[in-house]
């Protein structure tokens, strides 16, 4: 299968390692991926702090960027979610129908890549091969808006060697919320303390999950505290091999 | 949204402080902390565990919301009738535009019948008018009942939350306020939770074999025969209800359902989705003024129909106060109802308080929010808090006209929309590598380092990774 890689804004420039994963896991698995170049932002951090107006091109350039491709893949929840989510609801709400319909029919072709592997490939086990110990953060939006479920836990239950522990609290917030990181740093940083005692508490070394937004915020505190702890990217987990771990 | 001639709404629905700086304080309040986290977190599980057993939640929930829907899409006909079956059971309907207007109106009632002392029934729509505050100043004392409400009374407090207004307090600071403001108590009080609700009791039985008049809310009216609901724990409302000659009933005009049927749809979704019990202890209803009792109801406006007009915003009409939203926000968790600065805390209060005062007088609720969607989830009648939220930061950002904010975005988002442009900035970002390992960052982006490291920028960004693969 030919698939698109949306690789995100943040992932884009800040953490191409999440992409380069991505890409390494989805070409072991068999299949070739495009990168198709005209993709920037799914325009979410601007819908959700209140300007709808200026989100509307970068959602039409988005929906000219993956027109034609049979599945669109992203390393990224909260961006699937947002696709699904907002980009009709804004393409109607300036109407723009002609977009809606596209938009529409982009989201129904693009999946997070957990949902990706077990729905989609329908593998669980994709031959990873990573010797620690890991506690999973459901991140919220794909918990709740897209209902991933079990899917990750089953991604990560069958890489070898890797010893997945319960983390607890799992299903709070950890304080993120895009901007609200900032115009609420205190609740946030209040949030992101009482995740990273959880996180803490499992005495796993690496916390993972399926947003590099989330894991750039919990990372940062454990990297702030010094504490011993790091986040990766699902992605990162499920592309590591014994070869290259 | 607010268009002429609709009535903003007044009273407690705002604050003095934005919601960051309330939430400062609250945040570093210890003791407050703990209060809430115990709490939110026993009637979380408590709740989950009744929903749980429910089969049919799913359709109780979609026809609470449809009920609701209902009467939203036909309220002038249905209070009209409502107004019709009050009055021809004896009672009298009175219409408020605002809180200063129920205000005057509940007054007026009370000086008729020459008492000075009220006794009341736990109300949200008196809360949010401030018909306590009115009351005392024309030299008439409100005495809730409700043991909560009697413990922020007592306390000279606020209420900091819809259904439990203690929240934020423990039993040894309720026993200190009992001591030092309830009258004739005992100066041994403990603080064992049925020492202090004995205590509650003997003070409250006084008032109401004394009190003449009562004022109460109502969860809900029915349009078809008139009736008006209280549903509750304590026994205090059936006894303000059924003892005073003079009953006066202040109402949001979106409490009203089309027929008593309807009712069976509510009362299996409000106690377990507020209390978490199956059932309520007490429900109380009425019809008219009973047996020799004037019944007065007070319809109130305060910003609803302008609520109503927003198609996007209107579903926060739906609300039934069950505070299920509250108890499960991470944000509410550790603010607690304080830094809200309205009578609606919580995910609820972010959406609703904007509307029934306009966007420009809370401009910060919409942002009080991760849009984590946990209150969304538990909603009885499934009002979509996050997408709510978002649509009202819409509106806040459109109030607001041209900020520096506004700027910043533009120019995200002129550079984001063009692939070119973007792939360019981003190799200028690579440049700000000398950012690496700086601790402190200019505001605003000093909030994000107060308490987190920056990423590391990478040495490549993704596209160019894959330019040269």
């Amino acid at each position: 299968m030919k698939i698109a890689l949306f690789a995100t804004c943040l992932v884009d420039g800040l953490f191409p390692q999440v992409g380069r994963a991505t890409v390494a896991l989805l070409e072991r698995l068999g299949h070739e991926v495009a990168f198709p170049p005209q993709q920037t932002c799914c325009g979410q951090m601007h819908v959700n702090t209140g300007y709808p107006k200026q989100a509307l091109p970068l959602v039409r350039n988005h929906v000219d960027a993956f027109t034609g491709y049979e599945a669109v893949v992203a390393p990224s929840g909260s961006c699937v979610a947002a696709i699904r989510h907002q980009h009709a609801e804004l393409a109607a709400a300036a109407g723009d129908d002609e977009l809606a319909v596209r938009a529409t029919e982009t989201a129904r072709r693009t999946y997070e890549l957990s949902e990706f592997l077990v729905d989609v490939l329908g593998v669980t086990d994709v031959g990873a091969y990573f010797p620690h110990r890991v506690t999973y953060h459901p991140t919220c939006h794909s918990l709740r808006l897209l209902r991933v479920g079990d899917r990750p836990y089953r991604l990560l239950q069958a890489v070898r060697g890797l010893e997945l522990v319960e983390l607890p609290e799992a299903e709070s917030c950890c304080g993120f919320g895009g901007t609200f990181a900032l115009k609420n740093a205190d609740v946030s940083a209040a949030m992101l303390a009482d995740k990273m005692r959880h996180v803490l508490a499992t005495g796993a070394g690496t916390c993972t999950a399926g947003d590099s937004s989330c894991l750039m915020h919990i990372g940062g505190g454990l990297a702030r505290l010094h504490a011993g702890a790091r986040t990766l990217h699902l992605a990162e987990i499920l592309a590591a091999t014994e070869e290259a771990g | 949204m607010t268009f002429l001639g609709m009535p903003a709404g007044s009273g407690h629905l705002h604050g003095e402080r934005g919601f960051p700086a309330a939430a400062r304080d609250a945040l570093d309040d210890v003791q407050l902390r703990r209060n809430l986290g115990r709490a939110t977190s026993t009637i979380r599980a408590k709740r989950a565990a009744v929903v749980g057993e429910v089969d049919d939640w799913a359709q109780l929930r979609a026809a609470g919301a449809a009920i609701k829907d209902d009467v939203l899409a036909h309220l002038d006909r249905y209070l009209l009738q409502l107004e019709e079956r009050v009055t021809a059971h004896g009672g009298t309907v009175h219409w408020a535009r605002d809180a200063d207007e129920a205000n005057r109106i509940v007054l007026g009632l009370v000086q008729a019948t020459g008492e000075r002392e009220v006794v009341k029934v736990k109300s949200m729509a008196t809360q949010e008018i401030r018909l306590n505050e009115a009351l005392e100043a024309a030299g008439i004392t409100a005495i809730e009942t409700d043991l909560a409400e009697l413990i922020v009374q007592l306390g000279h407090d606020e209420p900091s939350h819809i259904l439990v207004p203690a929240i934020h307090r423990n039993r040894s600071e309720i026993r200190e306020i009992f001591r030092r403001e309830m009258p004739g108590v005992d100066p041994d009080l403990t603080d064992e939770p049925r020492a202090l609700a004995e205590a509650a009791r003997r003070h409250l039985r006084a008032k109401f074999l004394s009190a003449q008049v009562a004022i109460s809310g109502a969860n809900f009216a029915v349009a078809e025969t008139g009736t008006l609901g209280v549903v509750e724990s304590e026994g205090n409302g059936r006894m303000c209800l059924t003892l005073p000659r003079t009953l006066i009933t202040v109402m949001g005009i979106e409490k009203v359902v089309p027929t008593w049927r309807d009712l069976e749809v509510f009362l299996q979704l409000l106690p377990r989705s507020s209390t978490g019990e199956r059932m309520n202890p007490y429900t109380s209803t009425w019809t008219g003024a009973v047996e020799g009792q004037r019944f007065h109801l007070v319809l109130l406006d305060n910003g609803r129909t302008a609520t109503l007009a927003d198609p996007a915003g209107r579903a926060a009409l739906r609300c039934i106060r069950c505070s299920a939203c509250l108890n499960v926000c991470p944000v509410y968790e550790r603010t607690g109802g304080h830094a809200y600065g309205s009578v609606y805390p919580g995910p609820i209060g972010a959406v609703l308080s904007p509307q029934l005062t306009g966007v420009k007088e809370n401009p910060t609720l919409p942002y009080a929010s991760t849009l984590c969607g946990a209150c969304y989830d538990v909603c009885p009648v499934a009002i979509d808090i996050p997408t709510m939220l978002v649509h009202l930061r819409g509106r806040v950002t459109e109030s607001k006209g041209r900020t520096p904010e506004r700027a910043v975005m533009a120019a995200a988002a002129w550079t984001m929309r063009d692939s070119g442009r973007w792939t360019r900035a981003l190799r200028a970002a690579r440049l700000g590598r000398w950012l690496r390992r700086r601790r402190a960052l200019p505001p605003p982006l000093s909030a994000w380092t107060a308490a987190r490291e920056l990423p590391e920028p990478p040495e490549q960004t993704f596209r160019d990774w894959w330019g040269q693969r």
